[in-house]
């Protein structure tokens, strides 16, 4: 065996549920959790009769979604029904989009270390009904629950062009931020609202010659650290499968692997691609969706700027790091408060530290977000100028902001109200620097002299006009003072 | 006066005026059924106590001096292919046996919120697919003219219904003559509406493409009158046509206008095809038209005779899918010896359906299978295109169409059980209309030599159901068909 160069190839499809008021086809309501069965009706259980209505919020959330990746938008689109038996499946055929999918050919960019980027092509994206859920744990008989099926799915597909397991995982993650700033999904992967299937393979080149591994798909990750783990696990036990048998990619050979995550290897569920006939053919119980201009532009008019922009933004022209500027736009209400901050004036990585530091740590602890915490730009400017200005300090900053998520005060009014202002004032300073220097003779010694006592005998004597005032005074001006007098 | 001598409507006016009472006529039809129903086999389910309540309440409506719906107390039957919470909806099926809907189709609503008494639910082929009834998996169905026959399908129930006095006028669906050639067998009207113009919500779908509900009646006046109540659109039923795009109209009021003039295209080789007593009252029928000023001009309609091939490869392919959810797994019937989830599905279905039902299932399954699509299901979707166009421009020339029903009269019970192709030829004049969503009605014009009523049909422009009824009733007027009765009972 010559020396390898193993390249990943990986393509992704994507499940994301749509927080529509209500499923795609009926008029029941979508929610998480709840007794089994009870967010039913005869239509998303299949009885006889029932006819499908197209829920436009969840087409209107397709559009905006495949407008953010860039896809190009069909005006003419239609339900295809997609037969295959399986008892989460009411009606035995889940109605899809299959020759004209609603949207084809864009791309997302993804974040990469040290602030670079790269796009990944996306071949399509279109809506679906979801089926329900199979339940093995009640007895010696499965039940099935059907307060899932006929939720709104937007099925994405990408290209092959991820390349490494942390670049799965960076899109998964962009996708899921992407979603959230276009508030068409809550996008929380422990509701099970993303789903993600890897294709996985390797191009492996060895003496000149490119030997391609046969593709495994990996079923239904739902969380990122699996997502990432899973191709990782893929890339290795492909590896080692081609070291082995020098097994290639044939028509036909495709694997289907599920993620067992207890013991972190992927697990074979179908050896050969079966010949699935899903006999796709248009659904005639619904007819097709024209867009005209005006509905498109209704549509695109619900665009906001994407978080990558946003971040990429923040750093270009606010001058952060790209670390800070990622967690700021980790979530759009976060991202769009400190926009406002610094846009009125605020000092940008001054704001960025308050709402990294305290208001993200304050919102994580409290399980919500930076928005719900009821801290508005105009607030977050007058505490920044507070500590720019030495009026308070970082500590009470702090104090002040978890203060402003209880009531609508000033953040000066609040700083006043719990004796946090600092004192700038030099006269009052220098009274107070005096009679430290009186009261502590053996320590001016010490700084004068210049030993090796001297910084920790300045840090006394600054401690101690510190207490004198009472913890207001401003520490850089009682240093500038105390130096000159020293 | 006898009550069974009334149209529909004249027993609504009655009702409504408080000179007979609903209950009176609904009990009197309670008997007659009880009496006449076993030698027919026209209902699958009787509603007795739902119908005598409802009647009880419309009656109490008319003596509080309260305004009542236009169906007034009138017991009307419905084919057990539309679903009801009140009674079982099987679709003459032992998949659906003894299944009772969670919900009212939209045309139940509609016939409740006008003040009918829904007496009955009437047998069919099973899941509609037949011509002759034979294919009910629950009961047999005679033509009240000639218990040995047929009384044509699959709305036999709800023809022979109406045609032995069983029902004041009933509600049928036809797919690809359902209701046409039925109502041609029994000697009534059956009209099939413009697809679109009748909510399909609650109508257990067939070929979801073809399928409409429509009324079988003893005259245009009542068909009309029916039409008026279950037409317009319907938010639940995607497919249903706005008001914006087709009005609704008065049906009943059109009819008061004289059908003067009208031009009528024929397509001599088409109707000279049928057995020759149906060709000679078709002809006499249309020679009626023609002495009251009617002008007739010949038509060629040159994809007319690929109807049959295109039906049965769409409406089949539909039909695959439609019934896909008959698994044993949520409702209906479910096999009692099963040892996996595929054996519920395999099992149940085999016990289920009938072998009519299961040749269509495996035909559609066949022509949208991965290789076959282009050549079956997309070809035909190109031919219904045509069939299409072929009514698009004799409609540019003409005001209506007229040619038989059906290429028979009722045939024997039996005759043509073993041969599905000769009974698919039963649809050969019906099917075009269902292809091309047009509206086409069946109106009793004679009889044959053993006595049998004979249909003429007459086809018409999309959402021109009035103009197709004021055609029937300038014939009808001044002809005794529609008073004329089966001696059974």
């Amino acid at each position: 065996m010559g020396e390898c160069i193993v390249k990943v190839v990986v393509g992704l499809e994507i499940h994301v549920h749509l927080a529509t008021r209500t499923k795609m086809f009926c008029g029941c309501e979508l929610a998480y959790g709840g007794s089994a069965n009870t967010r039913t009706c005869p239509v998303c259980i299949g009885m006889p009769g029932v006819l499908p209505v197209m829920n436009r919020q969840a087409y209107e959330y397709a559009v905006l979604t495949a407008l953010a990746l860039n896809c190009e938008i069909a005006r003419f689109t239609k339900w295809d029904r997609k037969s295959y038996y399986y008892p989460d499946l009411p009606k035995n055929y889940q109605i899809s989009q299959y020759d004209l999918p609603l949207s084809r050919n864009g791309f997302i960019e993804i974040p990469l270390e040290g602030g670079r980027t790269k796009t990944v092509r996306i071949v399509r994206a279109h809506l679906e009904e979801d089926a329900g859920k199979n339940v093995h744990t009640l007895g010696p008989f499965s039940a099935v629950d059907l307060n899932r099926a006929g939720a709104p799915l937007l099925e994405i597909v990408t290209e092959p062009d991820m390349n490494s397991p942390q670049e799965v995982r960076i899109l998964a993650q962009e996708l899921q931020r992407i979603v959230r700033y276009l508030g068409v999904s809550e996008g929380d992967m422990q509701k099970g609202h993303m789903r993600f299937e890897p294709n996985v393979n390797l191009h492996i080149t060895r003496e000149g010659q490119v030997f391609k591994t046969p593709i495994s798909e990996v079923k239904n990750l739902n969380s990122f650290r699996a997502i990432e783990r899973a191709v990782a696990y893929e890339v290795e036990r492909q590896r080692d499968e081609f070291i082995e048998t020098g097994v290639t990619m044939q028509t036909g050979n495709k694997r289907t692997f599920g993620w067992d995550d207890a013991n972190q290897r992927t697990v074979l569920q179908r050896e050969k691609e079966e010949a699935h006939d899903y006999r796709y053919f248009p659904d005639p119980d619904l007819v097709p969706v024209e867009l005209d201009d005006a509905w498109l532009e209704r549509i695109r008019a619900g665009l906001c700027e994407l978080p990558l922009a946003m971040q990429k933004r923040f750093v270009s022209d606010y001058g952060l790091s790209d670390y800070d500027a990622a967690v700021l736009t980790g979530d759009r209400d976060t991202a769009e408060l400190f926009d406002a901050a610094v846009r009125a004036g605020a000092e940008a990585k001054r704001v960025c530290n308050l709402l990294t530091q305290t208001g993200l740590k304050l919102a994580n602890e409290r399980g919500t977000t930076v928005r719900v915490l009821g801290i508005d730009a105009g607030r977050l400017v007058e505490l920044t100028t507070l500590v720019e200005d030495g009026q308070v300090s970082a500590t009470a900053a702090t104090t002040i902001f978890e203060a402003m998520t209880t009531c609508d005060e000033s953040p000066g009014g609040i700083a006043r109200r719990l004796n946090l202002m600092q004192t700038s004032d030099a006269g009052e300073i220098e009274s107070l620097v005096d009679e430290v220097i009186t009261a502590h003779p053996k320590a001016v010694e010490d700084v004068r002299s210049g030993g090796k006592k001297s910084q920790k005998a300045r840090g006394f004597l600054l401690g101690q006009v510190m207490q004198k005032s009472g913890g207001q005074a401003n520490p850089r001006v009682v240093a500038e003072i105390l130096d000159r007098k020293l | 006066m006898d009550v069974f001598d009334l149209t529909a409507r004249q027993l609504a006016q009655e009702i409504a005026a408080g000179r007979l009472r609903s209950l009176d006529a609904t009990q009197a039809i309670l008997e007659r059924i009880d009496k006449v129903d076993p030698h027919v086999g026209a209902y699958l389910h009787v509603c007795r106590n739902h119908a005598l309540a409802t009647a009880q309440r419309v009656d109490d409506k008319v003596a509080r001096g309260e305004p009542v719906g236009p169906l007034a107390g009138v017991p009307i039957a419905i084919k057990d292919n539309l679903c009801t919470r009140f009674a079982p909806t099987t679709c003459a099926s032992k998949i659906l046996d003894g299944f009772v809907s969670p919900y009212d189709a939209h045309v139940v609503e509609r016939l409740q919120a006008a003040d009918a008494v829904i007496v009955g639910k009437t047998n069919l082929d099973e899941f509609a697919m037949g011509s002759s009834t034979e294919n009910s998996g629950l009961g047999k169905t005679v033509n009240p003219w000639d218990p040995q026959c047929v009384p044509g399908g699959s709305s036999g129930g709800s023809a022979a219904a109406v045609a032995a006095g069983l029902a004041w006028a009933a509600l049928g669906s036809d797919t690809g003559g359902s209701i046409r050639q039925p109502a041609s067998f029994c000697g009534v009207i059956g009209l099939k509406p413009t697809y679109g113009r009748v909510s399909r919500y609650g109508l257990v779908a067939y070929g979801s493409s073809l399928d409409q509900i429509g009324p079988i009646t003893r005259d245009a006046m009542d068909a009309a009158w029916l039409l008026n109540v279950i037409a317009g659109h319907d938010a639940r039923d995607s497919t249903s046509v706005p008001a914006d795009r087709a009005p609704v109209p008065d049906y009943l009021a059109a009819l008061n206008e004289p059908a003067a003039d009208v031009k009528i295209g024929v397509v001599p080789a088409l109707n000279e095809a049928a057995e020759p007593d149906v060709v000679r009252a078709v002809r006499q029928a249309i020679e009626v038209y023609a002495a009251a000023g009617a002008e007739i001009v010949e038509l060629a309609m040159p994809h007319f005779d690929y109807a049959i091939a295109c039906y049965y490869i769409l409406a089949t392919a539909e039909a695959s899918s439609n019934l896909a959810r008959y698994d044993g797994v949520h409702y209906g019937h479910r096999t009692a010896d099963a040892g996996d989830y595929v054996q519920v599905y395999t099992r149940s279905r085999a016990e289920g359906f009938g072998p009519e039902v299961k040749r269509r299932i495996m035909l559609g399954t066949y022509a949208l299978s991965s290789g076959y699509y282009d050549a079956y299901y997309l070809k035909g979707l190109k031919v219904r295109q045509l069939i299409r166009s072929d009514f698009t421009s004799a409609f540019n020339r003409v005001d209506c169409v007229m040619m038989p029903v059906a290429p028979t009269t009722a045939f024997k019970i039996g005759e043509k059980v073993a041969d599905p192709l000769q009974m698919y030829l039963a649809d050969m004049y019906t099917l075009a209309a269902n292809l091309a969503g047009v509206p086409a009605l069946s109106i009793p014009c004679g009889f044959d030599g053993r006595g049998l009523p004979i249909g003429l049909q007459v086809i018409c422009a999309p959402f021109a159901e009035d103009r197709l009824l004021r055609i029937a009733r300038l014939y009808e007027e001044g002809r005794d068909w529609s008073t004329r009765r089966p001696s059974c009972g």
